[in-house]
């Protein structure tokens, strides 16, 4: 959960709570000897936990930038990115500085037409030669990234196929022998420094899985058997995006690439291959019962348990998630019972229908899809 | 009566031979191109407003993270009609206007070759952009994105009429389209005056010219992936469903083949507009004028073969990337050839400080960040990650905004005074001019930086805390700056038009045709058919001390609408044209269409076959043969 780019789970109110709480306790013993004014003490404190949190979050910006990449093929097409943008930048500075020098520069005055047959050379060397040369570099360094990228650099020992849904994205593990295969969901698991072969197929419109700290962007097509490879050469957690409208719920279409060590990952494999977890609790044991009974188990499979809809997410080992919701909220019991209770408010149009249950029920519901882990 | 109307002074006989009929029927027979080449102006410029303020209302949106204003079907319509509006409502119907109102003054000129095909053109043009509005009424705006990739556009995904409005506007827009194209081929080819030999146009008609061949070539894939579409959605074809052998891609590269192109469609022109401008306020003619007639028509023929690298990451084989990257690569040359040239005219020349050239010179610097940045999306590899991202938006709008509305803006400040007769504020002009101008980069550049931190586009949220918040609200800030550009020239526009001091007939000293005529022009244009002698007939006496060009005297043609045609290359006379007159029949073809269009939209075959027959109508109304005309 380190390294740059990782942007892990979003951060909740709650977590963020008891640091701000520390700094605005200290700055407040600071003020009491200041002011008795209780009235201005709260405003001047609401402005500091503004203040810290806005530091905080400054801090904590991790933007999935590409310019700096973790990936195999990511860092390749940075450097590329870099070398375009720099030589861009110089372009757009000298045509900057001629047009501003040519406006500026001294003249004989005079308002009448001139002749002029001077000017033809900026054509030749400015508009054919200057040209001609960088993109001949830019292109040939382009085409040589390109081949380059064309194969992975090793075997791949990872294979998944990545399948889009409207707005949801399913993993379905495919190493191993037939019965160890198995679906997981808005969360790829990898091993760190391994090439793995992606095969990208929709269940529905275009997609386009986008890891961008780790490769560019290929499109998820109904009838397309587009594949990728991708390698992460840090660990990290990895935001991955969907890059190609589909609709509604095209902005909330996200997922999570957990880049750990061959060893976490091999251990994380044999967690997913096993099924469910038995509940052991009573609270547990009555969730179990409420999910039988509510819709859920029409569109979701829970592997162990007679839950077998094919619609939406595998919830088998949803517990061990990082997020729900299609990578848009941090897997909390709050935000589990909030996803089940309104997740049409959260991700209007979802095919995730609000599930009305008494509270007690959403409890336990909650209790027992925290344990599958 | 025949004899006292020959005693008439000439500008009178000509008055009464090209007059329009006053009042409102008489305006809607109008087939005068300076009337549609402002209606053009005008309803281009009313959708340029109605996409901006769509685009406001987007940008509120977006101007932090997690804001609920819109929702997500809101969004969606919007961000659609937004690009369909730019795109298809303003960029190329602005063009359209300018071309229309000033080609004919250009080419010393009564009217264009087709005057009722010109207003067929507009007419059309009016109607489908009310029939894509009118999806806005019933509150099912298309919301598929401008390029409405299938499968999503299906009926399956999009169930409602939002789509039909798109593929059956689209379609009835490209008649518009088609049929001007056609007659400014026509009418470049035959309408110039004795001696405006190829190699004597304003680079302006070079553009126009080159986009309008590329229209006829353009238009087909998008009209045919249009009906395709909408068969798949009311006929149960399968065109672009996998699942029955039809293909999404198919989709894409009709999509494109047209789309492509349409990106020169849309600043051709209005690069052309500034090769002429330039050099007026420069006091000197355009360096490598040859270089840049032959950099815009190369650029409008290579613009049919890069049109894959809208789709790089859809998959396709290392072999088919790298040909279209090296196609995009090269279409860059053209675009430097013309950059050069215009820095070397500014260079060589002596500056006019007007605020028309302002925009003209920031025009340059918006064009190179727009073609650089297409340079980098040109690079597969590097345009993996920038596609879909903030990046292409960024791109795409210092493109549009930067080579089409600069240039449109800086037009309007240089030819207002020949169309009024009055000078737009140059005091205000320049407020104008800077207000856009920071206005632009400030609301563009950052979308460059959302791009490279991962921001996809076509969003109508995002996560706070990804780094993007900041620069959504500069951007956001920026965009209410340069609606206030908009605004100031708005302004300019309605006070100048009362209050504007007096043009005269060629406030700039600029050298071709149009500044020949009085300001604003009368309505038969010219009342003799010059003969050119050089590039710059007006700039004769300064250029090559004597005025060869004959502009006040030649043939007067007043035996009713008439006009001269010239042969193809080198403009010698050929024929007198006889011209038609005012007609319902182009509206009337063109509301007949509209019925149609509405009956396939509601699937009602009462209006389909109603509007189908009127269409007959009136092609056989306008085809029928006039009585010889009498001499007025």
């Amino acid at each position: 959960m380190s390294g740059a780019g990782d942007v892990g789970p979003v951060p909740s109110g709650g977590e963020r709570g008891g640091y701000e709480l520390r700094v605005t306790s200290y700055e407040l013993t600071i003020l009491r000897l200041v002011t008795r004014n209780s009235y201005f003490v709260t405003r001047l404190r609401k402005l500091l936990i503004g203040a810290a949190a806005a530091l905080l979050l400054a801090g904590c910006a991790e933007s999935p930038t590409y310019m700096t990449s973790s990936g195999a093929a990511g860092s390749r097409e940075a450097a590329l990115g870099w070398t375009l943008t720099i030589i861009s930048c110089a372009v757009v500075a000298l045509v900057a500085v001629l047009l501003v020098w040519g406006l500026a520069r001294r003249r004989e005055s005079g308002t009448g037409v001139s002749e002029g047959r001077e000017g033809v050379s900026w054509i030749y060397y400015g508009g054919v030669l200057m040209p001609i040369v960088v993109l001949l570099f830019a292109f040939t360094y382009s085409t040589v990234t390109l081949t380059g990228l064309h194969h992975p650099p090793g075997e791949p020992k990872v294979h998944v196929e990545v399948i889009g849904h409207r707005w949801w994205w399913e993993m379905k593990y495919l190493d191993g022998a037939p019965e160890g295969v198995f679906y997981t969901a808005n969360e790829l698991h990898i091993p760190v420094g391994v090439p793995v072969h992606l095969d990208l197929r929709s269940a529905d419109v275009i997609h386009s899985f986008w890891v961008p700290k780790l490769a560019g962007k290929t499109d998820l097509a109904p009838g397309s058997e587009n594949s990728m490879w991708i390698e992460a050469k840090e660990p990290g957690v990895y935001l991955g995006e969907c890059a190609e409208f589909c609709g509604l719920q095209h902005a909330h279409m996200q997922f999570r690439v957990v880049a750990e060590s061959p060893r976490q990952y091999a251990a994380w494999l044999a967690d997913q291959r096993a099924p469910a977890r038995v509940p052991s609790e009573p609270d547990e044991k009555r969730g179990e019962q409420v999910f039988a009974n509510a819709p859920c188990a029409g569109c979701h499979t829970i592997r162990g348990t007679d839950a077998e809809g094919k619609v939406g997410p595998d919830l088998t080992h949803v517990g061990s998630r990082l997020t729900l919701g299609a990578g848009i909220l941090p897997n909390t019991p709050g935000h589990m019972a909030g996803w089940i209770a309104s997740s049409q408010a959260i991700k209007p149009g979802s095919y995730m229908p609000t599930i009305y249950l008494k509270p007690a029920e959403l409890q336990t519901l909650v209790s027992y899809l925290q344990s599958l882990r | 009566m025949a004899t006292t109307a020959a005693e008439l002074p000439l500008d009178e006989r000509l008055s009464r031979i090209w007059e329009t009929r006053p009042g409102l029927l008489g305006a809607l027979s109008s087939v005068d191109h300076k009337t549609i080449g402002k209606r053009y102006l005008v309803t281009a410029f009313v959708f340029l407003i109605l996409g901006g303020v769509e685009a406001l209302v987007m940008r509120v949106q977006l101007a932090h993270g997690a804001l609920g204003i819109l929702s997500p079907e809101e969004y969606d319509q919007l961000f659609t009609m937004h690009g369909v509006t730019m795109l298809f409502l303003y960029a190329s119907p602005i063009l359209s206007g300018f071309s229309n109102y000033l080609w004919p003054l250009m080419l010393g000129s009564r009217d264009m070759a087709y005057p009722r095909m010109n207003a067929l053109s507009y007419w059309v043009f009016l109607l489908s952009g009310i029939f894509l509005y009118s999806s806005f009424l019933v509150g099912h705006a298309p919301d598929g994105g401008w390029f409405a990739y299938a499968p999503l556009t299906e009926e399956l995904f999009s169930p409602g009429v939002d789509l039909d409005f798109y593929a059956l506007g689209l379609t009835f827009l490209g008649i518009s389209t088609t049929v001007g194209a056609v007659n400014f081929i026509v009418t470049l080819a035959r309408t110039r005056a004795p001696g405006m030999s190829l190699n004597r146009l304003p680079i302006f008609m070079y553009g126009t010219l080159t986009v309008s061949v590329s229209i006829l070539f353009a238009m087909p894939p998008l009209t045919v992936a249009c009906i395709f579409l909408f068969f798949d959605r009311q006929f149960g074809t399968h065109f672009y469903q996998a699942a029955f052998g039809g293909s999404p891609m198919l989709w894409q590269h009709l999509f494109w083949i047209f789309g492509h192109p349409w990106v020169y469609i849309v600043v051709l022109p209005a690069m052309g507009m500034v090769s002429d401008i330039i050099p007026t306020f420069c006091r000197r003619p355009l360096v490598g004028y040859t270089f840049v007639a032959l950099a815009t028509v190369s650029t409008g023929l290579l613009g049919f073969g890069v049109w894959v690298h809208h789709m790089f990451a859809t998959g396709l084989p290392t072999m088919t990337l790298s040909f279209f990257s090296a196609a995009s690569t090269i279409i860059t040359i053209p675009s430097a050839v013309a950059v050069f040239a215009w820095l070397a005219t500014i260079w060589y020349g002596r500056p006019w400080f007007t605020a028309s050239f302002l925009f003209m010179a920031g025009f340059v610097v918006l064009f190179v960040i727009g073609g650089v940045s297409g340079v980098m999306t040109a690079a597969v590899p590097f345009d993996w990650q920038l596609t879909d991202s903030y990046f292409v938006v960024a791109h795409l709008h210092y493109v549009l905004a930067g080579i089409n509305v600069f240039p449109v803006i800086g037009g309007i400040y240089y030819w207002f005074p020949k169309m009024s007769g009055r000078m737009l504020s140059e005091r205000l002009g320049k407020w104008n001019f800077w207000t856009m101008f920071v206005g632009l980069n400030v609301l563009f550049f950052p979308m460059h930086i959302l791009g490279m931190l991962g921001m996809p586009r076509r969003v109508y949220t995002y996560p706070v805390g990804l780094g993007w918040d900041t620069w959504n609200l500069v951007e956001t800030i920026g965009a209410f700056l340069f609606a206030v550009g908009v605004l100031l020239f708005i302004i300019n526009v309605a006070w100048s038009r009362a209050f504007g001091d007096r043009a005269g007939v060629n406030p700039w000293n600029a050298p071709s045709l149009e500044w020949s005529i009085p300001s604003p022009p009368p309505v038969y244009n010219v009342a003799v058919i010059p003969t050119v002698a050089s590039r710059h007939p007006l700039w004769e006496p300064e250029l090559i001390g004597e005025q060869k060009s004959r502009i006040h005297e030649g043939p007067t043609l007043t035996d009713g609408r008439e006009t001269m045609a010239t042969t193809t290359l080198d403009a010698q006379p050929l024929a007198v044209l006889r011209m038609p007159g005012d007609s319902y029949w182009p509206l009337l073809l063109a509301l007949s269409l509209a019925a149609f269009f509405y009956g396939a939209l509601l699937g009602w075959w009462w209006l389909i076959g109603v509007g189908a027959a009127a269409t007959f109508v009136s092609i056989t109304g306008w085809l029928w043969p006039e009585p010889p005309a009498e001499e007025a």
